[in-house]
């Protein structure tokens, strides 16, 4: 068919960093997500300032910028801390791969901070209420009633940032990452067809949406299962 | 640590910003005109008129803006002969500046006719009926009743798309052009004092997102004023009670 | 949360502390390039760098008895990149300016080549003052000797700035730019000579100015490490002496690129 020169490849091994990339965040946005909506729905006065300075800055700064600030930020600020805290000098170096990981956990951490507190604000009231009478103290009546049906209102939102988040992980070829992106643009320059390759990028692409949204749906239907339609 | 970098250059920073502002407004100004057709367009009941839109949208929505900006720039680099032949290229593709604002409006206009999609489909079936009742053909009805209030609907969705994309012309320094952030990187292999070049343009994208942010609040506001409380209907202090009986029976 | 947070990182800094004790004999360097600019460093089909400055690379590493690791780094960020520890020398045809001694240390050098310019075929550019290329567009790799010696030497000329020699040479191509500005061996084997490079050639004459161009590629190490510069310098006089350098010269080159011996 088209004639990608003895560059299919790319296509490939840059599928499976996206994916890999992708994945790897999830638990980080997840985790980050928990930590922020908690920290925003705090009584605590430092943890909530704390909460909001955090998606502030993250919906304020374009991720180009939080990407590469963060990808050499990040490597000399632990070097920093852990050097002054030990007293020796460590050398840590951060991957492309490990830094990609977690930039874009904390950025979309924002994202799902934001989802999980209107999820938690959006379990009924009188669930807690119940689970009191029944004298189950706070946090037992957080991990039997209110998180599970949090996460029923949490996975459309979820889902909508994970959309996101793997379009995203395009932005990782400015830090030498070699995902769909910078993997395209390798074959591009090498064979001067980029017009060839980023079209195959893009159709991959859209096999990942395409893929995504129909997990989606049916996680949807699953975390929505023994509930009543309206 | 001293902004030297940043004080010394404040004069490119400012025509880094004055073009990223451009580009928002330019490609926003258009995208939202294109947008209301599209976004019609895709509740459209002949599937020929449907199907095309929904397949558009799909593409641009599912595709990062990253992509579609390289291959409108550098893709049609690939094809200089034939652009030239049918006279596209010297006027167009050519020019950075236009590859950028094509890839942004189609951008753009994909996700706004989305939210306007939803934001039609939000529009209280009562008022169309009433519209409807009223005689009103389906282009009065649109202009008069439907759209109006899709625009107030999809008004807190439309803010997210506009910071949104106000920082997506970050991008389009990958393309040679000096918006803000390719100013900074200019300003960075000039001096090599990287951090405080990019937390000083974080900040600067972080106020004018809130700007943004603000000033569709107060639109939003303004918009609403039919679901809120009347004017001075709270405040009753010295109005006379004949007035107020009066005032009560009106309402 | 937080404890386990802390914990994490302190056992990643353990790890990182015994890592680095358990060194071997060799010390271990890392060696930041580019892998964009043909032919110094470049990456082959198969993936992995290939070139002049990757082969001189790995002869000084043995002449240093050092264990070396490549990182690739684009070059808008390679300095940044040395500061922030990624890796521990830049061998990726840095030129040695008064800008960059600056901010890093530069060993000796260890080639010098002349600078040109390219242009399409049939475009009647033969004059090169500030006049005669006023509203040309001279398309250059950012951050570059190239960047600033056009800027203050032709202001009237619009400058664009690409993130790899590549891309500038693919605009000249497509028509985007008039003009490219590069070494002349990166633009004679990295791009010339290749299918892409048939429909462009040099014009005007060689730039050798060492006010803008320095005295040649030398090899960039953070400041304050004067041994790496001892031992890479030492490397350079060993390579050169014993024939290693030659036998790299000519497996890319017809002629010497070191150039004039030059300190």
């Amino acid at each position: 068919m088209i004639d990608f020169k003895g560059y299919e490849w790319v296509f490939w091994e840059g599928l499976q960093v996206t994916l890999a990339v992708g994945l790897s965040c999830i638990p980080v946005v997840v985790v980050m997500g928990l930590l922020g909506a908690w920290a925003k729905l705090s009584g605590n006065r430092v943890a909530r300032s704390i909460g909001y300075t955090y998606t502030t800055i993250v919906r304020g700064v374009p991720e180009l910028v939080l990407i590469i600030e963060i990808y050499y930020g990040l490597t000399e600020a632990l070097q920093l801390l852990l050097s002054a805290a030990s007293g020796g000098e460590i050398l840590i170096d951060i991957d492309p791969f490990t830094a990609g990981t977690i930039t874009l956990g904390l950025i979309y951490g924002a994202f799902a901070t934001e989802v999980f507190r209107g999820a938690y604000l959006a379990v009924d009231r009188g669930q807690i209420e119940a689970a009191r009478a029944f004298g189950m103290h706070e946090k037992l009546a957080f991990v039997r009633v209110v998180f599970p049906q949090m996460m029923r209102f949490a996975i459309p939102g979820l889902g909508n940032v994970w959309m996101v988040l793997i379009k995203a992980t395009a932005l990782m070829s400015v830090i030498q990452l070699p995902e769909l992106m910078r993997m395209a643009d390798v074959a591009a320059r090498a064979v001067r067809m980029p017009f060839t390759f980023y079209f195959g990028a893009i159709v991959i692409y859209l096999a990942i949406t395409v893929v995504s949204l129909y997990g989606l749906r049916h996680g949807e239907i699953w975390s929505n299962r023994g509930i009543r339609r309206a | 640590m001293p902004f030297s970098a940043i004080i010394d250059n404040l004069d490119r920073f400012a025509w880094g910003a004055l073009l990223t502002i451009e580009l928002t407004v330019i490609s926003l100004a258009i995208g939202l005109v294109c947008a209301v057709p599209v976004g019609i367009g895709r509740l459209s009941r002949s599937p020929i008129i449907r199907w095309p839109i929904y397949a558009y949208m799909f593409v641009f929505r599912g595709t990062p803006l990253i992509a579609q900006l390289f291959l409108i720039y550098y893709g049609s680099g690939q094809f200089v002969p034939q652009l030239r032949a049918i006279g596209l290229w010297d006027g167009f593709f050519r020019e950075p500046m236009f590859c950028a604002l094509l890839a942004l409006v189609l951008n753009t206009t994909a996700y706004t006719a989305e939210i306007l999609r939803g934001a039609i489909l939000g529009v209280p079936t009562g008022e169309i009926e009433a519209a409807k009742a009223f005689g009103m053909s389906r282009l009065l009805q649109l202009r008069r009743v439907v759209l109006p209030r899709a625009f107030r609907i999809g008004l807190p969705a439309y803010t997210n798309e506009v910071v949104f994309l106000f920082q997506a012309t970050s991008l389009v320094s990958l393309i040679t052009l000096l918006d803000l952030v390719g100013v900074a990187r200019d300003v960075i292999s000039d001096t090599f004092r990287a951090h405080q070049v990019w937390i000083f343009v974080g900040a600067v994208y972080c106020v004018i997102s809130y700007l943004l942010f603000w000033l569709f609040g107060q639109l939003e506001y303004r918009w609403s004023a039919h679901l809120r409380a009347r004017p001075g209907a709270a405040a009753k202090t010295g109005a006379a009670p004949a007035t107020e009986a009066a005032t009560a029976m009106i309402r | 949360m937080k404890k386990t947070i802390i914990a994490s990182l302190v056992a990643a800094a353990a790890l990182a502390l015994v890592a680095g004790t358990a060194a071997a004999d060799m010390k271990k360097v890392k060696i930041g390039t580019e892998g964009a600019y043909p032919p110094f460093n470049s990456i082959d089909p198969e993936g992995k760098l290939v070139g002049f400055d990757i082969d001189i690379a790995n002869a000084l590493c043995a002449a240093a008895n050092f264990e070396c690791e490549f990182v690739i780094q684009d070059w808008d960020g390679i300095i940044p990149a040395l500061q922030a520890k990624k890796f521990d020398a830049i061998i990726a045809s840095m030129s040695i300016t008064d800008k960059r001694k600056e901010v890093v240390d530069f060993t000796d050098k260890y080639y010098n080549t002349p600078t040109h310019f390219i242009a399409a075929k049939g475009s009647g550019i033969t004059e090169f003052t500030a006049e005669s290329l006023d509203g040309k567009r001279i398309g250059l790799q950012g951050a570059t000797i190239f960047e600033d010696f056009v800027r203050a030497t032709f202001p009237k000329s619009e400058v664009v700035t690409y993130g790899t020699q590549d891309e500038a040479n693919a605009d000249l191509v497509s028509g985007r730019v008039d003009l490219v500005m590069a070494d002349k061996i990166a633009l004679d084997d990295g791009f010339l000579k290749t299918d892409a490079g048939a429909c462009c050639e040099f014009v005007g004459a060689d730039y050798t100015d060492e006010k803008w161009f320095g005295p040649g590629a030398g090899i960039a190490i953070r400041k304050g490490e004067g041994d790496l510069v001892d031992a890479f310098n030492a490397a350079i006089k060993k390579i050169r002496e014993d024939g290693t350098y030659k036998k790299i010269n000519d497996k890319y080159f017809a002629f010497d690129v070191y150039g004039e011996p030059a300190m």
